[in-house]
Formats: structure tokens, sequence, C-alpha cells
């Protein structure tokens, strides 16, 4: 049987590539919008919610393991709302000459 | 419908590539808000390929959290003033790193019971437990200070530095032992250092440096998020948490570049404390030699000016002046006078602060220019109104080779020919270091509250002026 790779490896790879693509793009954000994508990024950062409702579904890990996750949704999704609608409000103040 | 583990993982991809063009939007305002709705989307696929995952199935504590944090996060959202948007962003990273350590700790005692433990997925549990609970005391200490909640002055005590390094050397310590045994009171120890370290890592520094902090709190929220991806063995978190940690990580650089200070020095301390006298500003002023000039005399100016540039500083948000700013504005423009706004990165309490403000009072981000736009401009500016700013343009940057601020790029507005700047009192800058601009022969400071007095210019100038 060939040896297998392992799965935290290829984990890594994604890691520094995606950290690779961050460094990109954030340069090309322009100076005006730096407050923006901190709400933005933080926004997304609220993608661990993804592993809280992992953690909150799953019936078998016991209340307090669900109890757990369900915390990890409540502040999650604050930011995930909270964080999108903020910036939304933010760049809607971002206007041109007239 | 439920998806299989494949398809997942494409749904994965397509708001991985959504969040990236999300925040290549924020290239320019012109593309940013669609940038936003990517990310929405983005996220919006992300979670409803989680919820028709074979994972999760059961949906009663999902549906209450996503309720219960839609309308908590909506109503914050919307009621938030702009000038307390350091505020909200600090709270919201506490949220993250508070999630990061309850998916950890979840994680472990939903494995152990189903006796799936093993050091690599342990050591991957430290890391997102620990940075998230860096991060959650962290931001709730930054939050306490941008409120007011907290003194926002530097708090320094002996031995400080020996301190977080012993802490965190146990935190440590504890991790590697957690992870080879799997010891829940190891990873509640370690917990609750790593929550200690978050605070004696940021109650030391001051007020003015919160560009750096949020910055900072910003990459450690991602790289929680990334260790979390790493324990779930989950690549959309590990990809969104590497993009919004090199985004804080990079944001940290350019603040303290704008500051010529290095990431080590701000989060060691290094300069004096905010505090200062300032009774009797006049008398003080005349003393040091400084001329104290009427909102008149500066009117007298600014009306026949062919161009005005405006600094504003963290001063004007805490007037809110940037309302009657940009009465000023058109007032001025009414008569012919160019306006410019000049932005120095670190000008405010988070990165682009003073952007929003402007933006927020229906100021065009044309007339907005950042410190390597608008130098060039000052010499051919007739007047430069600095408003609530004071180190940002402080000649002893450059000049004075013994000034604790030396080498920081500066806003060169002593090169117009008539410098006012708007001051409460004659209380040094941040720094606490004495503004030469102040002694300069084309300078004038006008004093009182910067939206009291800009008010005064506007009423002036629809007065008919002179």
């Amino acid at each position: 049987m060939p040896e297998a790779l392992d799965p935290s490896i290829v984990a890594l790879y994604v890691f520094v590539l995606a950290c690779f693509i961050g460094y990109w793009v954030v340069w090309g954000v322009t100076p005006s919008l730096h407050t923006p994508l901190v709400a933005l990024t933080n926004a997304i950062s609220g993608i661990v919610l993804i592993g809280a409702l992992l953690v909150a579904g799953d019936p078998n890990a016991g209340i307090v393991v669900q109890f757990f996750g369900f915390l990890a949704v409540l502040l999650a999704s604050i930011n995930v709302f909270g964080g999108f609608l903020v910036t939304h409000r933010m760049l809607s103040m971002f206007k041109k000459k007239k | 419908m439920e998806l299989s583990i494949n398809q997942q993982a494409l749904a994965y991809l397509l708001s991985a590539i959504l969040f990236i063009l999300g925040l290549k939007g924020l290239t320019h305002p012109s593309t940013a808000r669609r940038g936003n709705v990517y990310g929405m989307l983005g996220m919006l696929i992300a979670i409803t390929a989680t919820l028709m995952g074979r994972d999760v199935q059961s949906y009663g504590f999902i549906i209450a959290g996503v309720a219960a944090g839609a309308v908590i996060g909506s109503i914050l959202a919307a009621r938030i003033q702009m000038t307390a948007m350091p505020q909200l962003v600090a709270a919201l990273h506490s949220f993250v790193g508070m999630a990061a350590v309850l998916v950890g700790i979840g994680t472990f005692l939903h494995h152990r019971s189903a006796d799936l433990l093993n050091p690599v997925l342990m050591a991957e549990i430290s890391a997102g437990v620990v940075i998230g609970a860096i991060t959650f005391t962290g931001s709730v200490i930054a939050f306490g200070k941008l409120q007011g909640l907290l003194s926002g002055a530097q708090v320094k005590f002996a031995g400080q530095h020996l301190l977080n390094a012993l802490i965190g050397l146990l935190a440590v310590a504890l991790a590697v032992h957690f992870a080879m045994t799997g010891s829940l009171l190891s990873l509640i120890a370690m917990t609750l250092l790593a929550l200690t370290l978050g605070v004696t890592l940021i109650i030391p520094i001051g007020g003015a440096d919160m560009p750096v902090i949020i910055s900072m709190l910003n990459s450690y929220s991602g790289w929680a998020a990334a260790a979390t991806g790493f324990t779930l063995h989950n690549n959309l978190l590990i990809i969104v948490g590497a993009l919004v940690g090199c985004s804080g990580a990079i944001l940290s650089f350019i603040m303290c570049r704008a500051m010529n200070r290095s990431i080590i020095n701000v989060i060691f301390g290094g300069f004096g404390s905010e505090s200062g006298g300032g009774e009797s500003a006049g008398a003080q002023a005349a003393e040091k030699g400084v001329k104290s000039a009427s909102v008149e005399d500066a009117v007298y100016w600014m009306e026949d000016a062919g161009k005005v540039i405006i600094v504003p500083g963290y001063g004007m948000a805490v007037a809110q002046a940037q309302h009657s700013l940009k009465e000023l504005m058109e007032l001025l423009q009414g008569r012919g006078v160019e306006v410019k706004f000049a932005i120095h990165p670190v000008a405010g309490r988070m990165p682009g602060h003073m952007n929003v403000l402007l933006a927020e009072a229906d100021i065009p981000y044309d007339n907005v220019l950042e410190m390597d736009e608008i130098n060039p401009e000052f010499p051919s500016a007739d007047v430069v109104l600095v408003v609530g700013a004071n180190d940002v343009v402080n000649p002893a940057a450059k000049e004075d080779k013994s000034s604790p601020i030396y080498g920081m790029p500066i806003l060169e507005a002593g090169r117009a020919r008539q410098v006012y700047f708007l001051k409460r009192s004659m209380r040094p800058g941040y720094s606490g270091v004495d503004n030469l601009l102040f002694y300069q022969d084309n300078t004038s400071l006008v004093f009182g509250d910067a939206k009291d007095t800009i008010e005064g210019m506007n009423a002036a100038l629809k007065g008919g002026g002179h």
C-alpha cells in the first residue's frame, strides 16, 4: 500500500497558499477603506460559525457540548450579521463627487 | 437532500472564492459594496452547505443561536455611531475569539467521548483555544479602553514583560502536556492562562496606539479561525482564517510604519503618557511664544484663499465636528476655494477611521487624500486647518533627531502659507512631544471646542464675510 499523505499536511498547504493570496489582495485595498476592511474581515472571520454549527448540531455529543456549541453559534452569528451589515452601512456612505 | 462530503467541499471552495473577491472589491470605493455582497453570498453558501451536511443532525440549538445572533448583530450594526466604530470592531473581535475557544473545547469533549483523540488534533485544539482566548480578553480590554471604561493611558508595572513571558511559557508547557495526555485539567488551566495573557498584553498599551492594537487583534481573530480550521480539518476555515490573519498583520505593519515604530515597540511600550494640564490655554500659549488667533482671523484668510487643506485627527471625532466641516467645505467651495482633506494613516483610533467619519458627513472621497498624495500639495495651499490632530503634523519628526517621534512620516502642513490649529488647550499630543509647528511664524492657534469653532467659521462665512 502506498504511503498516505497526512491530512494535516494538506491543510498546511491550503493555509500557506491562502496566506499568499491574502497578502496580495489586502495590499491592494485602498487606505481610505481600511475601516470597512477591518469590519469585513471581522464579518468573514465569523466563519467560525461553521465550526460552531458542527459542535451544536450533533445530538450524540451530549447536552454540555451542544450548549457550548449554542453559545459559539450565538457569538459567531452576531459577528456575521453585525459585521456584514455595518460594512454595508459604511460603504453606502462613500460617495463620489456630484 | 443531504450533501456528500465532496459536494460540501466544492461548495466551500465556491465560498472561499467569493470571500477573496469580496476583499478584492475593497480596492476601490466604487466596487466595495459589490465586494461586501460577495462576502455575504460566500457566507450564505458556507452556512447552507454545512447545515446540509451529514454532521449536522439537530437544529434546535442552531436556530436559537442564529436567530438571537442575527437580532443582536443587526441592532448593533444599525445603531452604532460611526465615531464608535473602533469599539464595535473590538467587541466583534472578542466574539470570534470566544467562539473559537468554545468550538475548541466542545470539539475536545466530543472527540473524547467518541474516543477519537490524538496528539495532533489536541495540539491543533490547543492552538485554537489559546489564540482565541488571547483574542477574547485582549479585545475586551481594548473595548474597555476605547469606550472609556478603562483608563486609556499606558499602564506600566515592574516585571511586566517577565510576567507575560512566564504566562506564555507556562501556557505552552500545558499545551504540550495536554496534547500528550488529553488531560482536561491542563486544557482548562491553559485556557485560563491564555485569558490572563490577553489582559496583561493589551492593558499596558495607550489609547493612541489603538490603530495598531485593533489591527493586531483583527489578525489574531483570523489566526484563531485558521487554527479552528486545522482542528476540524475544514479548509474553508483555514482559508478564511489565513485571509483575515494576513489582513490584520498587514494593517498592523502599515500602522507601525506610519509611526516609524516596530510592532515590538508598540506592544512593549514606548511613548510617554497622554496626560497633561491645560487650564488657561491662551496664557500658556503666550508664555511659550505661540500666537493665538480668533475665528475671524482664520475666516479672513480662508475666504479669499485659492486652496484650503483640512487635516482631521482624533479630536475631530471626539468633537463630532465632521458635519460642520462638511458645511465649511461647501461654504468655501461656494466662494471658489478648493478644499481638500489630508489623512494621516494613524489619525483616529483605527485604520481608516477619519475616512469613514468624513464619508458619513457626505464629503466626497475624491476630496479626501492620503499622506503621500497630499504632501506635495501643501506648499501651494494658502491655509491649512488642523482639526484635532497634533503629532501627525509635527515637523520635529523631520528636524529634531533627539525627538521620540523622529523619523515618523508626517503631513507637511507647515509648508502652507498659513496654518490654523483648532485646539482645546496647549496640551501636547499623545507622544508628549512639543509641537514645533506651533512656534512657526505662519502658525496660529484657535482655542475652543473644534465643533463650536467651525460653526463659528461657518456663521462668519454665511454672514457675508469682510
